[in-house]
């Protein structure tokens, strides 16, 4: 399954790539946005980075049991801090179809185009 | 997929002859409709694959071949370590040995029928399944690491099964050379509290009745008869196989260039087999196998209660227990030499033929086992290897049904209510708290099993033994 954000900024790319990998799994908007988890991030080039985060949030929703629905992305050379919001997972309200193992190299790109930053992989389900 | 660049071999083999940086031909095991609907994204990554270091005879894709990330789905693919070989965690998939097993229940349809609600019930609520499912283990550190080591074996010693399970499971129950020290602590923590669950996705539980025998003589060895109620299950190494995937697949890319790789495609990454990335990632893969096999051995255990309470007297035996995402050190036959190889198989099912050492003794004469599961709407395959596999594949053969369409184009067809609406109209009861999770896996989603498993037969990989028809279907 291919996830891809669009954004005016790398930051925005990446909080809307991070909005698609929930959609992977549920209705992001039928995730309530009340805990807080803060993850930090470092990659040789920005694709591994987009591959890092998406790894950590795959990561923090198999150990806390949770979903996310927002996102903050802040991008400092090739250094990420990122903050999600959301719950815990309520199979009944959710509807979870399935888990998503990891983010792959897979169509992996981040890049500028025409103004806007795509950031874009397969993630394995 | 287009036929330009294919030469048929057979009806049911086709070739892509070495070019550009391929350093062995590929081959595709397919009829001619399954090469047609194949994504044309198959025979770019196998052919990708013929190019990596090391690699011996050629790159095979399975008839249920489809796009993968790296390696197809329903890839083979074998190397030398002695002529710089490598191995490579896309080419083992994120669900380390995601596999199958069947049970026998000594059942008939109609005894089951009889309470088959009941049953369903209670295996839904028994058996964890879902997304953030929790299991009845929850394992410290060092149960982890013998876990981790252990395997179905370890399982077994803390009551949840028996030796006769161990002689049926590859590797006897325990994969050798597994090494917990690899694993990253992240891996572990995702495992912690899923020993003993189903996952999700594919992954399911089902109740199968035996609808068709092929091959009467071999179906009587594996203990198969008409209207026989068997149990399989579909599932891998949760997460800490995929946390071992997600970590390896980072450290191959990363160190790719200072082995001297250069990748076509960083979803290739790999590692020399004599590497310390390469030694490390086996060491780690192994015990995701073992986690697999645990996983599943644990599954069984809280099957045969579930049994127990619903149809007292209900002996439940292990046909086999096959994976199909590994990268195993075997020896084969190359150019009439004996070789020892790493066969990397992503969705991809071990066939040995008649006779191999490592096929249970009273299974040996008629070739190993091999369990393809389709989807829960249609049919479920058991399969005998061949010994011309040998030569044909390294010994393998397809796995499944493989997708035919996306899941998002599933839930725009489906919705899941429809899905077990209509099934349980054809008798079969589908248990899930998840409906978009069956919307996803409608059985229209998925390629033809038979045409999978005739395309198989034809081609020699292995040869058809018994069709298995879904009575339940337990899923994530």
């Amino acid at each position: 399954m291919g996830v891809r954000g669009i954004g005016s900024s790398l930051e925005e790319a990446f909080e809307e790539a991070a909005i698609a990998l929930t959609a992977v799994i549920t209705d992001p908007g039928s995730v309530d946005a009340g805990e807080m988890v803060e993850v930090e991030c470092e990659a040789p080039d920005e694709e591994i980075l987009l591959a890092e985060w998406l790894n950590a949030l795959i990561y923090e929703m198999a150990t806390r049991g949770m979903l996310w629905g927002r996102f903050e992305v802040k991008v400092e050379g090739l250094k990420l801090h990122g903050r999600a919001w959301g719950e815990k997972v309520d199979i009944e309200k959710h509807q979870p179809a399935v888990e998503v193992k990891g983010a792959t190299y897979t169509q992996l790109r981040v890049k500028k185009e025409d103004g806007h930053w795509i950031a874009q992989c397969v993630v394995d389900v | 997929m287009e036929r330009e660049g294919l030469k048929r071999l057979s009806d049911y083999a086709w070739r892509i002859e070495r070019r550009g940086a391929m350093r062995v031909p590929a081959v595709i095991y397919a009829d001619e409709g399954l090469i047609r609907d194949m994504d044309s994204k198959v025979s770019e990554q196998i052919c990708n694959v013929a190019g990596l270091p090391g690699i011996v005879q050629a790159a095979y894709a399975m008839p249920d071949a489809h796009w993968g990330y790296g390696f197809p789905i329903g890839g083979v693919a074998a190397f030398d370590p002695e002529q710089g070989g490598v191995v490579s965690a896309g080419g083992v998939g994120f669900d380390i040995s995601c596999g199958v097993r069947t049970l026998l229940t000594g059942l008939k349809r109609e005894d089951v029928e009889e309470v088959k609600s009941r049953l369903a019930d209670r295996l839904q609520r028994t058996i964890p399944a879902g997304v953030g499912s929790t299991g009845r283990l929850h394992l410290n550190r060092r149960e982890m690491d013998d876990m981790l080591h252990g395997g179905a074996q370890w399982a077994v010693e803390r009551g949840y099964g028996t030796q006769e399970d161990l002689v049926r499971t590859e590797e006897r129950g325990r994969m050798a050379g597994a090494d917990a020290g690899q694993v990253s602590e992240k891996a572990k923590k995702r495992q912690l509290n899923q020993v003993g669950t189903l996952g999700s996705g594919n992954h399911y539980l089902e109740v199968q009745h035996v609808t068709a025998l092929y091959d009467r003589e071999t179906a009587s060895v594996f203990g198969l008869k008409e209207g026989d109620v068997v149990v399989s299950i579909h599932c891998g190494s949760r997460g800490l196989g995929h946390q071992i995937g997600t970590d390896f697949l980072k450290e191959m890319v990363v160190k790719a260039a200072s082995h001297g790789i250069s990748l076509p495609d960083r979803e290739l990454a790999c590692a020399p087999i004599n590497s310390p990335v390469g030694r490390s990632y086996l060491g780690a893969m192994r015990a995701g196998i073992n986690c697999a096999l645990a996983n599943r051995q644990v599954l069984s255990h809280l099957t045969r209660e579930v049994f127990a309470q619903v149809l007292p007297g209900a002996e439940l035996s292990l046909l086999y227990d096959v994976s199909h995402n590994t990268c195993k050190e075997e020896e084969h036959a190359v150019d009439g030499h004996p070789r020892l190889l790493f066969v990397h198989r992503k969705g991809a099912t071990r066939a040995y033929g008649p006779g191999h050492p490592d096929i249970p003794e009273e299974l040996r004469g008629v070739g190993q086992p091999v369990l393809i599961g389709g989807t829960m709407g249609t049919a479920s395959y058991v399969l005998a290897g061949s010994r011309e596999s040998e030569e044909l594949a390294f010994s393998s053969a397809c796995h499944g049904a493989g997708r035919a369409m996306s899941r998002h184009k599933a839930t725009r067809r489906w919705r899941g209510g429809q899905v077990v609406e209509e099934l349980a109209g054809k008798g079969i009861l589908i248990r899930s708290r998840s409906m978009r999770g069956i919307a996803e896996e409608a059985p229209g989603a998925y390629k033809d099993v038979s045409a999978v498993v005739e395309a198989t037969e034809r081609a020699g990989l292995a040869r058809k033994v018994a069709r298995l028809e879904p009575m339940i279907c337990v899923k994530g």
